[in-house]
């Protein structure tokens, strides 16, 4: 790479557009991947993804679900048991970590303690023997452009944790890699700090037009972050979307749980008609759902309402979808008010209701209807 | 317009009154408070604070003493050492007075039986200086109108400036005979310091030789310790564990037991050399005990642990990831040990190699057993005169030469690595 190619790439602001064409729309695809430790469990098993040039994606999953695994045979620091992972259409099996030129920003930053910041962020150059005067320039815009000037002469022991991190986010950067990996790497700072370096690294991904691959348990950061997201569990992705998909049309009952909150509601598919279907709730009662993930006519399903689309007010005598319940709980929010109540015998079902002054709220004990929107009521594998 | 007074009186609210406290008053409650914790924190450390006292800053201090402080001779000889005050033509011989005094305590000490004290003390600083005062006694007459011709008389090297020079100078109460020794340095009549005659000079070589096997010992430990350490710090806890006792066995195991199997092993018709006569690797059995080799394969052995241990300690805590990381970035595995992991390992070779070197300092039993004459290190002399010839002021002068030595050293350890730096675990 030229020292001009280097330079405008950090230098320019507005987003580098990835050369499209088709063989060249995927830089990573993960082939029937599989690792285990031990040889007796599969920590992942058979992973196939296919991750586009320039995109922002999220391996989101519980802790133990094996996202680091997948991150570290991507990195070249585990190899797959079987499978092939292909790097620019090049399988990465006979690459060493060192020659993939992939970045990567670690959890706990894993800033060299005894270097510099600028020492450190030169690191990635100094190795590809870029020359002295070149090396402190690239390493100052780098810096710059994760707002740390001035901080060059520091150690890293003399830094917070926010800013810890930026510099290993420039050190990451800096070399021009197509591709980088990202780690939980805000998992060790507080909330507000967390929130505001997810966007500042959602507008430098912007800026670069680099791809990341970026893991977390949070799902709230993938939402927010992320272009798509890549749900793990047990070695499987459960599914891959974008942040809308996932939310509105969870493909299981696993994710629906998993991201954002989740009512359930468990019964038996009476009929199918094309995308919906009716189920007979445990109580009784019979509703209309989405036809999601279901077996079939006599299948057991598990219903998932989204708090927020479930009416507790105004429902009219002849609305479809209503089902009794009785107000247990109620708890204010300020902007709303979350009304835990027992719905057709189950209890611990929350609704969201938009706080009004005007309008009493519920109290504990009473008796009342909720109602939904078919298209709000998935009906999903049972759990 | 004018303000009432009272105005600017404000009365604080009541609730804030009583924490209004003046910064004086504030200071003040704050050194109470520490004051208790002060001495709380004293008398946790109290017992220790006097053992150590008793047992080590006490000695040593009674050493440092030791070394300049000359009193052996002016107890038992008081009236000829109070005597040599009046000595002032240093250029000859002195006067009648002296002579008397002399031949009082020369009687007085054969009497009370502390002859052999001062003729010790004499043969430090005077050439023969046993026979003298021993045939000078033996021959003393009973009485004598002119004790310095009949003192001259039996012995001529009464007669000579040096023996009395030698007398003056080991009258204390202070001297800087043992010290100069021990840098192998006289003092003349005249009080200029000059270079021990060579027969004599022996203890700069021998405190080179120390600072020598010392610091090739500490290389050979690093040297052999550094691979150990990071297996044991990188190996699952399994396997480190065994090799951790391995690396611990040695402390379990007398000094003596273990320097007695060297020399067992190393021996002409030993192991070592059997197996490499088997294997054809030399013709001849090669000589590895009672020469240097052995003190180097001894006390490297001995001293292994202290250098494993600082540096495991300091490698246990390097997570593997800074190695990852500086891999992900583009060095080559060499690359990334030396400019990242060697360098995050240097407070444990800082620990490790002072600690191994400071105590190969004082090693004496070690060499004494697998050494030979030409391999002895300073302690071995300190014990020898401390034990053999209670040369006690030798003895504490050697130390204090020792101990200075090494203080210079760690200052300027301190200064070039940093203590700061320095972790021991
Ligand atoms: N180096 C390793 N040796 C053995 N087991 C491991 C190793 N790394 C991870 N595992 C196991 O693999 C599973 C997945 O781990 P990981 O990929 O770290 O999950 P995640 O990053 O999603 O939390 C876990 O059960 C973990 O115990
Ligand atoms: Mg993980």
């Amino acid at each position: 790479m030229g020292k001009a190619d280097r330079m405008s790439a950090i230098a320019t602001s507005g987003a580098q557009q990835p050369t499209a064409s088709a063989a060249s729309d995927t830089i990573v695809s993960f082939r029937g991947v599989q690792k285990t430790y031990d040889g007796e469990s599969l920590v992942v098993k058979n992973l196939n993804l296919e991750i586009r040039r320039g995109e922002f994606l999220t391996m989101l999953g519980p802790s133990g679900s094996g996202k680091t695994t997948s991150l570290m045979m991507l990195a070249g620091f585990e190899v797959p048991t079987h499978g092939e992972i292909l790097f620019d259409g090049q399988s990465l099996r006979n690459t060493p970590p060192h020659k993939r030129n992939i970045g990567m920003v670690f959890q706990n930053y894993a800033l060299f303690p005894h270097m510099t910041v600028e020492e450190n962020v030169a690191f990635p150059l100094s190795v590809r023997r870029v020359p002295k005067h070149e090396q402190k320039d690239l390493a100052r815009k780098a810096l710059a452009m994760v707002k740390l000037e001035g901080k060059e002469s520091r150690h890293p022991g003399q830094l917070s944790g926010g800013q810890q991190q930026r510099v290993a986010l420039a050190r990451a950067l800096v070399f021009q890699p197509k591709l980088v990996l990202m780690d939980e790497p805000l998992g060790a700072l507080d909330k507000q700090l967390r929130e505001h370096m997810q966007i500042e690294i959602k507008h430098i991904h912007e800026r670069l037009g680099v791809t990341i691959v970026y893991v977390t348990h949070d799902q709230s950061e993938a939402l927010t972050m992320s272009d798509r997201i890549a749900v793990f569990n047990d070695g499987i992705i459960q599914q891959l979307d974008s942040p809308t998909g996932l939310y509105e049309t969870p493909q299981n009952s696993f994710v629906a749980h998993f991201i954002g909150e989740n009512n359930i509601l468990n019964g038996e598919v009476t009929a199918v008609d094309g995308a919906f279907c009716k189920v007979r709730l445990n109580g009784g009662h019979e509703v209309t759902a989405r036809a999601i993930n279901i077996k079939g006519v006599g299948s057991r399903t598990s219903l998932s309402f989204r708090p927020e689309k479930v009416h507790i007010e105004g429902i009219s005598a002849d609305h479809p979808n209503q089902l009794p319940a009785r107000v247990e709980e109620t708890i204010y929010h300020g902007d709303h008010v979350r009304v835990r109540m027992t719905v057709a015998g189950s209890e611990g079902f929350t609704v969201k209701m938009r706080f009004r002054a005007s309008r009493p709220i519920p109290v504990p004990g009473e008796e009342m209807a909720v109602a939904f929107a078919a298209e709000d009521c998935l009906a999903l594998d049972p759990v | 317009m004018t303000v009432p007074a009272s105005a600017s009186a404000v009365p604080a609210p009541a609730g804030s009154a009583q924490h209004n406290d003046s910064p004086a008053a504030l200071k003040q409650k704050l050194r109470r408070a520490e004051r208790v914790r002060k001495l709380r924190a004293m008398g946790l450390i109290a017992p220790l604070f006097f053992f150590l006292l008793i047992t080590f800053v006490v000695p040593i201090l009674d050493m440092m003493r030791r070394s300049v402080h000359d009193t052996e001779l002016s107890t038992v000889w008081p009236t000829v050492t109070a005597a040599m005050d009046s000595w002032k033509d240093r250029g000859n011989v002195p006067d009648e007075a002296v002579f008397a005094a002399l031949a009082k305590d020369l009687r007085a000490a054969g009497e009370t039986k502390t002859l052999a004290v001062a003729a010790r003390r004499l043969n430090y600083a005077v050439d023969n200086g046993r026979s003298l005062v021993f045939g000078t006694a033996r021959r003393l007459p009973v009485d004598a109108t002119n004790w310095k011709e009949t003192l001259i008389g039996i012995e001529p090297r009464w007669g000579q400036v040096a023996t009395w020079n030698a007398i003056n100078q080991a009258s204390g109460p202070l001297t800087t005979f043992y010290l100069l020794a021990a840098l192998d340095r006289e003092k003349l009549a005249d009080g200029s310091i000059v270079k021990a005659p060579e027969q004599s000079s022996i203890y700069v070589d021998i405190l080179e030789r120390t600072f020598t096997v010392s610091l090739s010992v500490t290389l050979l430990c690093l040297v052999l310790g550094f691979p150990v350490a990071y297996l044991l710090a990188t190996l699952p806890a399994k396997h480190a564990n065994i090799l951790m006792i391995l690396v611990l066995l040695p402390f379990w195991t007398s000094l003596l037991v273990r320097t007695a199997a060297w020399v067992v092993l190393l021996q002409e018709q030993g192991l070592v050399n059997e197996l490499l006569l088997a294997l054809g690797i030399i013709e001849k059995p090669i000589r590895m005990i009672y020469n240097r080799i052995g003190v180097y394969i001894a006390m490297t052995h001995i001293l292994l642990p202290f250098m494993i241990l600082p540096l495991y300690s300091v490698m246990k805590g390097i997570k593997p990831h800074f190695m990852r990381a500086a891999t992900s970035l583009g060095a080559t595995p060499t690359e990334a040990f030396v400019r990242v992991y060697l360098p995050m390992t240097l407070p444990g070779i800082g620990a490790g190699a002072l600690l191994t070197f400071i105590l190969a300092l004082g090693y004496y039993i070690t060499p004494a057993l697998v050494g030979g004459a030409a391999d002895q290190m300073i302690s071995f002399f300190i014990a020898f005169y401390t034990s053999d010839t209670v040369n006690w002021g030798m003895a504490s002068a050697l130390g204090a030469v020792l101990l200075v030595a090494t203080l210079v050293l760690y200052s300027l350890y301190n200064r070039l690595v940093g203590i700061s730096n320095m972790r021991l675990g």
